[in-house]
């Protein structure tokens, strides 16, 4: 049974290691909202569907007037991926302005309520646009990079079989790590990052220290739902087929992924996304094989979810976050 | 105008008239229309006209009680269509049922559970379970199916499961709080789906996707019930222990430790509320309206399959809540009864009448965009607005307000009798 596991290891890490950057990026997007306003932003994950169509629909448009064949492939994705960051941003901003800025001093539950209206509205949305252009909310992209490498991981050491990858494996894989990157730069050390960090310290102190709250906020959902938009496209290329639905159980992860690393922690969400990509994907190849059959791949979500509760009951500030005493 | 609505307001017996002509028209143009939607939703809204009179409870109790036990049957008997309306008649019924177990986690204890509808689940499948071969895969005594008196049994059966359920849920919930309680909830409301979904090996237990199909119906003194206006009885028994339970408990010991803990977890502790306890308890008082509700959904429907409860089922529950208003017993009655009626039979409604449009060639409906399509933009819709301009709901629960002089007054007077009787 070890040996039939090991030998499935290099495939499992490339796959969890694709799965796990994408977890990571919109974990981002969920941490870095909770970080400023303590509120769990439902939407994000839509944002993500949404950013996943918008992607699609621009590849299909621009394969339509037959610009894939006369630009490269990877300039028309940066400027798809650009575009689409910026939509995406946008709705974020003004979800942050319609729906959450006016409650900012409910009880917590109300907003949250909001939040979850709004991702049902996303979903319907873009189901009837969808629906609407194509006759099928089930939206299969244009392939790209399709082409395969392999990886002969069994010149290592013989315990191992081979692995391959997808040429969009690596796309992703880079433009997340530069997303990841960019981003802490840009938290650490501009301005801007700044005060971003000083309204998730104390919100109040930071206004008497003229920093723009409101701004700062807007921002911080631009950025987090940009990254989420992005990582859509990225998901698409990467898999193929998108529905209006992928949003929730993908957010809903990634939100188990941003709390293993430590809610509010930039880093400890990067960390979380990897870790749990990766550990979905050995659940989903092994699970079979190490309960004897009694559970099968099926159970990864299950899987997902035990981590997640299993995470709150035991160290509830997770990997890399601190533990927060409660102020009366 | 206000003068008339103020002496309209005023006047018992004004009402009382009014009332009755209402309810006399409704019921009439019920009884004597083949199939009008629009004279049953009539019938059905005085009731809350009647919530709206000045009577005294008893009369609006016994009142409500003829409308739904001997008027609404008999004038929906007048036409084909009898079956129909009570099929929605009785899911109304079970909506609000839910409603309420969800109003005491969510509007009581201010808990909010995404994944209410896994205990409905929880109810569902322990009658589906027995009352089909199911149980035969894996239980090692006795024969399976059982009978259809066993229901009876198994209403209270499905209550305990789910409320075991509830405390299952909640042990986890006590070390998180707030929103993380939102997301953990979620988790766990998906994972029963996907148990049950999955649950048809190693041991066949749940049939899987398939879902179990051909659930003995319930018997009862050798009738069996698998008519819609059977089972509406059996469903308005069990709402009005519902109501009645939730009341006693609103107004109790551990429904005031309840609205402590929502006002204030750690004031409510400081005078002594033990979180730990009340929170589970919440939890599985709510949980067990909604098992015992999935009981009669199983024996109604007599098929169950993990489609019947997804999200979409629990945001539905939660959209009652909120629209009804968080806490407030009528409220979420009322809540529970629009969307009930919104989903099951304006939008099929407006679906048809838009289909008859689209066919004649008076306007082009793209499918896409037709309303029974579209719950999820409705729902959504509503728990904006509501959150947004009307967080208290239709209905706003009201607190009793207690004056301290009155208080202080009825004390001294104790006092004085005491007095009396001692001397």
């Amino acid at each position: 049974m070890l040996n039939d596991i090991l030998q499935s290891i290099p495939q499992v890490l490339i796959d969890g290691l694709t799965l796990g950057t994408v977890y990571a990026v919109i974990a981002l997007g969920y941490t870095m909202v909770y970080g400023i306003l303590e509120l769990i932003n439902f939407a994000h994950g839509e944002i993500f569907m949404t950013g996943a169509f918008i992607g699609t629909a621009m590849l299909i448009v621009l394969t339509g007037i037959g610009w894939v064949s006369a630009l490269p492939a990877i300039v028309m994705l940066i400027t798809v991926l650009l575009l689409t960051a910026l939509l995406t941003g946008l709705l974020g901003m003004g979800i942050e302005r319609v729906a959450y800025r006016p409650l900012r001093n409910a009880p917590k539950l109300i907003p949250l309520i909001t939040a979850i209206g709004i991702s049902f509205l996303l979903q319907d949305l873009v189901r009837f646009i969808a629906e609407l252009k194509k006759g099928n909310y089930i939206v299969t992209g244009p392939s790209l990079f399709t082409s395969q490498i392999k990886i002969n991981s069994s010149a290592i050491s013989s315990v191992f079989n081979d692995a391959s990858i997808k040429s969009s494996f690596i796309i992703v894989l880079v433009s997340a790590i530069i997303m990841m990157v960019v981003l802490d730069f840009f938290v650490n050390k501009t301005k801007w990052g700044m005060a971003m960090r000083a309204v998730a310290q104390d919100r109040e102190t930071a206004s008497l220290m003229s920093v723009n709250v409101n701004k700062v906020i807007s921002l911080t959902f631009f950025i987090g739902s940009a990254l989420g938009g992005a990582t859509g496209v990225l998901f698409a290329v990467q898999y193929g087929t998108i529905d209006p639905y992928i949003g929730f159980i993908l957010g809903l992860k990634a939100f188990t992924a941003a709390v293993l690393g430590g809610i509010g922690n930039i880093r400890g969400a990067m960390l979380g996304g990897l870790l749990l990509g990766v550990m979905e994907m050995f659940a989903s190849a092994n699970l079979t094989l190490m309960t004897g059959g009694v559970f099968g791949a099926e159970y990864k979500d299950v899987f997902a979810f035990a981590i997640l509760i299993i995470v709150l009951i035991f160290k509830p500030e997770g990997l890399l976050g601190k533990p927060v005493a409660e102020k009366v | 105008m206000k003068k008339i609505w103020n002496a309209y307001s005023e006047n018992k017996l004004f009402q009382g008239v009014f009332l009755l002509i209402f309810i006399a028209v409704t019921s009439l143009s019920l009884y004597l229309a083949q199939k009008s939607v629009t004279a049953f939703l009539l019938l059905l809204s005085s009731l809350l006209l009647l919530y709206f009179t000045k009577f005294s409870n008893l009369v609006k109790w016994l009142t409500a009680g003829v409308i739904l036990v001997v008027l609404l049957p008999a004038a929906a008997g007048g036409g084909d269509a009898y079956e129909s309306y009570m099929e929605v008649a009785t899911l109304v019924g079970i909506y609000i049922s839910m409603a309420l177990g969800l109003n005491i986690v969510v509007g009581m204890a201010g808990l909010l559970d995404l994944g209410f509808v896994a205990f409905f689940a929880v109810g569902a499948y322990t009658y589906g379970i027995f009352a089909t071969g199911q149980a035969a895969n894996f239980m090692p005594f006795g024969t399976y199916p059982l009978s259809g008196e066993s229901f009876w049994i198994f209403i209270v059966l499905g209550c305990f499961a789910a409320a075991l359920f509830g405390i299952l849920l909640g042990i986890p919930v006590l070390r998180v709080k707030g929103d993380y309680l939102a997301i953990v909830t979620l988790g766990f409301g998906e994972i029963i789906r996907i148990i049950f979904n999955n649950l048809d090996k190693p041991v066949n237990i749940t049939n899987g996707a398939m879902g179990i199909a051909s659930i003995t119906p319930p018997k009862i003194f050798g009738i069996e019930l698998i008519y819609s206006s059977q089972f509406y009885y059996v469903v308005l028994i069990i709402l009005v222990f519902t109501i009645f339970t939730v009341r006693r408990f609103e107004h109790s010991k551990i429904g005031r430790s309840w609205k402590a803990v929502r006002e204030n977890e750690i004031a409510a502790q400081a005078m002594g509320v033990p979180l730990v306890r009340t929170k589970l308890i919440a939890f599985a008082v709510g949980a067990s309206f909604s098992g015992m509700m999935g009981v009669i959904f199983a024996g109604k429907q007599t098929f169950v399959d993990p489609t019947s409860f997804t999200l979409l089922e629990s945001i539905t529950i939660l959209v009652m809540v909120i629209l009804g208003g968080m806490g407030s017993v009528p409220g979420v009655i009322l809540g529970a009864a629009v969307m009930t009626i919104l989903n099951l039979q304006v939008l099929t409604e407006l679906t048809n009448w838009l289909n008859g449009l689209s066919s004649s060639g008076a306007i082009t409906i793209p499918d896409a965009l037709s309303p029974s399509k579209m719950q999820r933009l409705i729902f959504g819709a509503l728990l904006i607005v509501f959150a947004l301009y009307r967080p208290k709901g239709l209905i706003p629960a009201k607190n009793p307000i207690y004056k301290e002089e009155e208080l202080v007054s009825s004390k001294l007077m104790d006092m004085n009798q005491e007095q009396k009787a001692q001397a």
